[in-house]
């Protein structure tokens, strides 16, 4: 009885936390200077640089909304994990090398105080991109640019390949190309979480909800070319409780699109990109989820602990998983025989006919296998170039996009996480020079398509 | 006065009631700024969630349990504990300045430390030109080495001091190189290359890393015997990173606390590096016994 009294003077005092209303405590707060919505490791990226950025303590007040906690469909833990600087474009050399910068120092950027120290289990195995003679000389033009931009590749022929990688079948292989340093796989999940309770540490507020909507003004604009547009700015942000209706209106300043593969539903909702095609109201997001798959094979007479992360000109990639034996590989479909996003169930025919021929080509070795498991993930995938988008849409004055990495994503998020805080904390890139993958190549209809090889 | 009877008002609280109940009562007192209001959030400040890791076999010491204790209630504790860390690992960089600016963009992406630091052996490269100030700076670092076609070490005694005969060899080329016990970092590595060598210790360096293991590329003609025994925070990560040195002979992977099954990258080793002899003293290689009939 005395315990039940000293609770309720305790209650009654002013300071505690009793209301005779009950309201859901897991609401996130009414108002915030920046939400960011999508809580995969681009999300948390640009919510740990903000908190860096900003000059004093509890500067800016930043909100990252993730509408599931189990991280079930997330594109951040179903990749491979791996990163490499072997690209054609400058722009995706400087955001993997000044990933790879972040990583090597990581636990003097994410260390806690009294927790244990950050460990990505970063594999230093390499990528090794494998060409035949029709496209060996894009290969040789990358390898001049990946130099150029401070990238460690070296160029193998046939001959060498063969001596370092006596288990690769060279027969077709014109010219190859080695990751010697910066380059090979991780953990994305430890990367992930070392980047949440890093921010969470600074201040940023979780909040596990999903965006139903957004309350905007409306500013009715004519364009140069003599076109109406409405200019959109976000007022509020509409956050749904995980099964319920309830609902609370976040008050906003600067809203930041990191969702993903569902980036183009948040732009719906905001009602941009409905306009007639070809003018700048109906210029909508060009990002889809796409579906891609990976397995999990065990071959005892697979390649050892150099074997990189090889990436064959037919389009198949596979990697060493732990010291088992065990490979995991993947490759991307054809345009038009793109698996149904609608779920994450995996096509394991798809195994069967096209990836294991590919496979047993370049490695003989695998041509006995065991497949033990798979699983899909989805590709925030840019229809328009398959680039990353990072910066402003011209009819959302205050929604800030991260996204169409196609694939990318998780090697360049330290990166393009410290980009984007640069352009929302000091209004433009301060270290790398990222404009070339903004909106504009969009505006203008012209794609900044990577050269690969495959 | 008043302040020392909040303080012990407060304080009483605390005991009697937890630490919710004081604060609250103590919203509005002076001493504010020394102290922490209870909110959720700051619970999260220093990983309270575990008061220490699951993986230490014996829990911290009183000291570092008090510290802890201290961190989570005082912003300043915080503050000062972030700042001691801080100074140490600029300390390190300092200590492992490079020699040559890393010369692309992603300079940009090196912490303010690291800038402020590169700067330190300008001068005796300006002056001497890159081999001496390599030689320099292995000598810093209280390790030893000895050039190409001569037998005798250059090394540094215990107190620090070594000969500065090594400033007339110009043009000499370093070929064994010995960093044994050093704080020697995968930045410091850098200001080796450019040497052909031949023998290259890391022997019980703390700061040697995975990444440290990666930079070894640049030795993949020249080198022919590494010893990374004894370094505590390599991982089978980096030991992938040796897949460029096939030029070696002799590696020697004793006693890596973090390697979890040593027999099978003993062997893996073995398999990538031919012409490799692999050491691995200090593990217990002999076969677990499964439970069962």
């Amino acid at each position: 009885m005395r315990e039940v009294k000293k609770d309720k003077v305790a209650d009654a005092l002013p300071g505690s936390q009793w209301s005779p209303f009950e309201m859901n405590p897991n609401l996130p707060p009414e108002r915030a200077d920046i939400v960011i919505i999508g809580g995969g490791v681009i999300g948390w990226s640009i919510a740990y640089w903000l908190k860096k950025k900003e000059r004093v303590r509890d500067g800016v007040k930043v909100i990252v909304v993730e509408k599931d906690p189990t991280y079930s469909q997330a594109s951040t833990v179903l990749s491979a994990g791996g990163i490499r600087q072997q690209f054609s474009l400058t722009e995706n050399i400087q955001l993997s090398l000044a990933s790879a910068d972040f990583m090597r120092n990581i636990n003097e950027h994410l260390g806690v105080l009294n927790q244990e120290p950050v460990d990505l289990q970063f594999n230093h195995s390499g990528y090794l991109f494998v060409a035949n003679e029709s496209v060996a000389h894009i290969m040789e033009e990358n390898y001049s640019t990946q130099r150029f931009a401070g990238a460690k590749v070296s160029l193998l022929s046939p001959v060498q390949l063969k001596e370092k990688f006596p288990w690769i079948n060279t027969e077709d292989v014109a010219l190859a190309s080695y990751g010697l340093e910066n380059e090979g796989w991780f953990d994305p999940w430890t990367l992930l979480n070392a980047f949440r309770q890093k921010a969470i540490s600074m201040g940023v507020i979780q909040s596990i909800g999903e965006v139903t909507g957004f309350n905007c003004t409306l500013n009715r604009m004519d364009t140069v070319d003599g076109e109406t547009v409405d200019v959109k700015r976000i007022k509020h942000v509409n956050v749904r409780m995980p099964n319920s209706r309830e609902y609370q209106p976040v008050e906003c300043a600067i809203v930041v699109n990191a969702a993903g593969a569902f980036s183009a539903k948040l732009v719906d909702m905001m009602g941009i990109g409905t306009g007639p095609k070809d003018t700048l109201s109906g210029m909508a997001l060009p990002v889809e989820p796409r579906k891609r798959f990976i397995y999990v094979f065990n071959c005892p007479d697979g390649p050892g602990l150099d074997c990189p992360f090889l990436v064959d000109y037919s389009g198949i990639y596979f990697r060493r998983e732990g010291l088992g034996g065990n490979y995991i590989t993947g490759t991307s479909p054809e345009e038009d025989a793109e698996p149904d996003v609608s779920n994450l169930d995996v096509d394991h025919e798809f195994f069967q006919e096209k990836i294991w021929p590919s496979l047993a080509h370049r490695v003989p070795a695998f041509e006995s296998l065991k497949v033990t498991s798979a699983w899909a993930g989805y590709y925030d995938y840019n229809t328009f170039d398959q680039n990353a988008i990072l910066g402003i849409h011209p009819l959302a004055q205050n929604m800030f996009f991260a996204t169409g990495f196609s694939g990318h994503g998780l090697q360049q998020s330290p990166a393009a996480g410290r980009a984007v805080a640069e352009l929302i904390l000091d209004g433009s890139y301060q270290t790398l020079d990222l404009k070339g993958l903004g909106f504009q190549r969009i505006m203008a209809k012209e794609p900044l398509l990577e050269k690969n090889i495959v | 006065m008043w302040n020392c009877l909040i303080v012990l008002v407060e304080r009483a609280m605390f005991v009697l009631y937890g630490s919710r109940f004081a604060f609250r009562v103590n919203m509005a007192a002076p001493l504010v700024p020394l102290q922490r209001f209870c909110k959720l959030a700051s619970l999260h400040v220093c990983g309270r969630r575990r008061l220490w890791s699951s993986s230490v076999a014996t829990p911290p010491s009183l000291y570092k349990r008090l510290l802890l204790a201290l961190t989570q209630r005082f912003y300043d504790v915080e503050i000062l504990l972030n700042w001691r860390s801080q100074l140490k690992s600029q300390a390190l960089q300092k200590k492992n300045a490079s020699l040559t600016p890393l010369e692309h963009e992603h300079l940009n992406t090196v912490s303010h430390t690291d800038r402020a630091s590169l700067g330190y052996y300008h001068y005796t490269q300006e002056h001497y030109g890159d081999n001496v100030a390599s030689a320099y700076f292995i000598l810093n670092m209280h390790g030893s080495f000895r050039y190409a076609g001569q037998s005798e070490w250059f090394r540094s005694d215990s107190s620090g001091k070594f000969s500065w005969d090594f400033v007339n060899q110009k043009d000499s080329l370093l070929e064994e190189v010995d960093l044994g016990h050093t704080v020697i970092n995968q930045m410091g590595l850098g200001n080796l290359v450019g040497n052909p060598l031949r023998t290259l210790s890391l022997r019980g360096c703390h700061e040697v890393d995975d990444w440290a293991l990666a930079r070894l590329h640049v030795f993949q003609d020249t080198l022919e015997e590494l010893d990374i025994s004894c370094c505590p925070h390599i991982t089978i990560g980096g030991l992938a990173a040796l897949r460029n040195l096939k030029g070696l002979h002799r590696l020697n992977v004793s006693s890596l606390p973090r390697l979890g099954s040593p027999g099978l990258v003993i062997i893996m080793l073995e398999e990538m590096l031919p012409l490799c002899q692999v050491t691995a003293k200090g593990y217990d290689l002999s076969l677990t016994q499964l439970g069962g009939n």
